[in-house]
């Protein structure tokens, strides 16, 4: 196919800035996976010369920031299994039980979720939790995340239950199975694709917040990555550019590997126009 | 195997009766069909003798015991759901094997059952894979399978046959029908087929609006249609429906269609005690009783040429009356249909049926049980 010259002209402008466009998103990547590398990373782009560990040396020596993946996973876990089991249970009852209103009570649940989880609720949510005396444990934390998450979670698994046929429980229980039987035997198993997704989604988000647990949390050996990142600031607030790049990239590869477990071993999908 | 039994059930949600009042046994043994148009209550009555729905008021029986407020899995019942309800994360063995499962039997117990139930049905082949990776036939077969792994008191079934293709359809019913004969199974079976309840059915229910409007055997269902609304829900194509004006000349009733005669009979007490009611009735003929006729015949019938449809070893012609309406006459393929302008087809007088002006059928005098 012969292309005219000024075709030829805007389908080269059109790559060009594809091209730029697509340098410009991944430079903060190539950065991250160059940078823990580099004993004298700075925050331009620089290939490793030579390549070395010492930076994860130091880091692993930093007890605080240690302690602090170890927290992010107790948190992280605790609030995951919280909100899957609450939300799942909650979504099913809500889709398959006939209480009046019920489509009342999905739309009061997702706007609690948009406007009471966020950084509005953070006054009342210290004091109940310092009134109930949970200030500074890992309870606290969990608790109040799987509060911020259940309402969105119990959405998106309402919305999934919705889609799948009351048919299979109720052939279940014709068959001779009581209803809790029916629920983990036929039940669970169809829904599992949607808790996958809610698990996911409500790991990176408690993975990735700072300040729930920056608020509610005193003691260093409580504190999860997010809030020991900044042991790699000096006194005077300037970030040590090496040991945060190293330690960046041991925090997000819980996320990563979670993600890799997930799609290899149920693969992603996505339901009710709700992306994970 | 046990009866059902409904005594004056209603189902309503909200205001809306789903089944209004309704009545009737089915005894131990007897294949039952559930027959009526969308909507009038067919699903919700089945569903109410597998628990899956409560009935407003009124009881349910199953044998002996009042099983209205029992829950479905203690009815000792079998059902085979419209979209077959296979477990997707199940392979065939284990769905088959599942009633057995919750009867606490042991896998390889019930494994060898699942075996022996798939391999009558011609899917012993098949018990490794996913419900994914078989046909819709099989499919359905596997939903039977899985009805019939356990011993039931009543099989229930929601249309299984309508989501297979035509000819499927007519090997799973001849083979439903088998089993029917086999095991002498009680079974209510819901359909908006009435040729698959003609086929299956000892006894047929018709159901229009949440109500029973018959319930007969099939030939009875068929020639003695106790309202217009079965008969024209029942025959395909459906009986003809010809308004008629009746009136009484000495001893003899003549029916006049837009003032032609069509009909001359003796006045029967039915027939004098439908009268009191109103002159307009309704003439209801087969497509199989019209045969080519000549104008001036009795019992005739006659209009404009409005289609004719060869159907293999027979064709239907329908013409269009005088005053628009339209009756079909299925005749052999042979038969000559020669002019298009008036075609006459006459009718056998004993076959015909008279319905009064609210629509019931007036007996003959002296009718003899079917
Ligand atoms: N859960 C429900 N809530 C409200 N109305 C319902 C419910 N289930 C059924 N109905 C109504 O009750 C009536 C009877 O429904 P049913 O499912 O028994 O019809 P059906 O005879 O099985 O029809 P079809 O041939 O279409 O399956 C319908 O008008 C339906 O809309
Ligand atoms: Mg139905």
């Amino acid at each position: 196919m012969r292309l005219s010259f000024p075709q030829l002209l805007a389908r080269i402008g059109f790559s060009a800035l594809a091209a730029i466009i697509g340098i410009l998103f991944a430079l903060p990547l190539i950065w991250f996976i160059f940078a823990p590398f580099n004993a004298r990373a700075e925050l331009g782009i620089a290939i490793p010369d030579p390549w070395t560990l010492q930076n994860f040396v130091t880091v692993f020596g930093n007890g605080f920031a240690m302690r602090g993946l170890l927290n992010s996973l107790i948190q992280s876990v605790g609030g995951v299994i919280l909100v899957a089991a609450a939300a799942t249970l909650a979504a099913y009852a809500l889709s398959r039980s006939s209480i009046p209103g019920k489509g009342m009570i999905t739309y009061v649940l997702l706007l609690f979720s948009s406007v009471v989880s966020g950084t509005a609720a953070m006054v009342p949510i210290f004091l109940i939790v310092s009134s109930v005396g949970l200030m500074d444990t890992h309870i606290a934390v969990i608790l109040v995340f799987a509060g911020g998450l259940l309402p969105t979670a119990m959405f998106i698994l309402r919305d999934f239950i919705d889609g799948i046929p009351k048919t299979y429980e109720e052939s279940a229980m014709v068959a001779g199975a009581s209803p809790v039987q029916a629920f983990f035997d036929v039940a669970l198993p169809v829904i599992r694709p949607g808790i996958v997704v809610v698990v996911v989604w409500a790991f990176v988000n408690i993975w990735g917040s700072f300040l729930i647990p920056f608020i509610l949390l005193r003691s260093d050996d409580l504190m999860p990555s997010s809030v020991a990142i900044y042991s790699f600031y000096s006194e005077a607030g300037t970030p040590i550019v090496t040991l945060l790049a190293a330690y960046s990239l041991i925090y997000s590869l819980p996320v990563v590997a979670l993600y890799l477990f997930v799609s290899w071993k149920f693969g992603f999908r996505f339901f009710g126009g709700i992306k994970a | 195997m046990a009866s059902v039994e409904f005594q004056n059930v209603t189902k309503s949600f909200g205001t809306f009766n789903a089944v209004s009042d309704i009545s009737f046994k089915v005894a131990d043994g007897e294949f039952i069909c559930l027959l009526g148009p969308s909507g009038c209550g067919k699903t919700t009555s089945l569903r109410m003798i597998a628990g899956l729905e409560t009935p407003t008021s009124g009881k349910i029986m199953i044998g002996p015991d009042d099983v209205t407020h029992l829950h479905p899995k203690d009815r000792q019942i079998s059902m085979v759901f419209q979209d077959y309800a296979l477990y997707p994360h199940m392979n065939l063995a284990d769905n088959i094997a599942y009633p057995l499962k919750v009867r606490g039997e042991s896998v390889e117990k019930r494994h060898k059952r699942a075996k022996e139930v798939a391999d009558v049905l011609k899917i012993g082949e098949l018990l490794n894979r996913l419900p994914s990776q078989i046909s819709g036939g099989q499919q359905q077969r596997t939903s039977l399978a899985r009805a019939l792994v356990y011993p039931s008191r009543v099989y229930l079934f929601d249309e299984p046959l309508s989501n297979l293709d035509a000819k499927l359809r007519l090997e799973a019913r001849g083979f439903l029908n088998h089993l029917q004969r086999d095991m002498g199974m009680t079974a209510v079976y819901v359909t908006h087929d009435q040729a698959e309840a003609m086929a299956l059915a000892t006894r047929i229910a018709v159901m229009d609006r949440g109500r029973i409007v018959q319930f007969a055997p099939p030939i009875e269902i068929y020639r003695r249609p106790a309202t217009t609304f079965v008969a024209n829900f029942v025959g395909n194509p459906p009986m003809n429906m010809i308004p008629v004006e009746g009136t009484v000349e000495g001893e003899r009733l003549q029916l006049r269609a837009h003032g032609v005669l069509v009909r001359d009979l003796p006045i029967s007490s039915g027939i004098k005690a439908a009268l009191g009611k109103g002159a307009g009735l309704t003439l209801g003929v087969r497509p199989e009783h019209l045969s080519m006729g000549t104008i001036n015949d009795v019992n005739m019938v006659s209009g404009k040429l409005f289609a004719n449809e060869n159907m293999g070893p027979e064709k239907l012609v329908t013409f269009e009356r005088q005053d628009g309406g339209r009756v079909t006459a299925r005749i052999f393929t042979d038969d000559a249909v020669e002019t298009t302008e008036n075609v006459a087809f006459t009718f056998d007088g004993a076959h015909a049926t008279l319905f009064d002006s609210e629509g019931k059928r007036i007996p003959a005098d002296g009718e003899m049980p079917l």
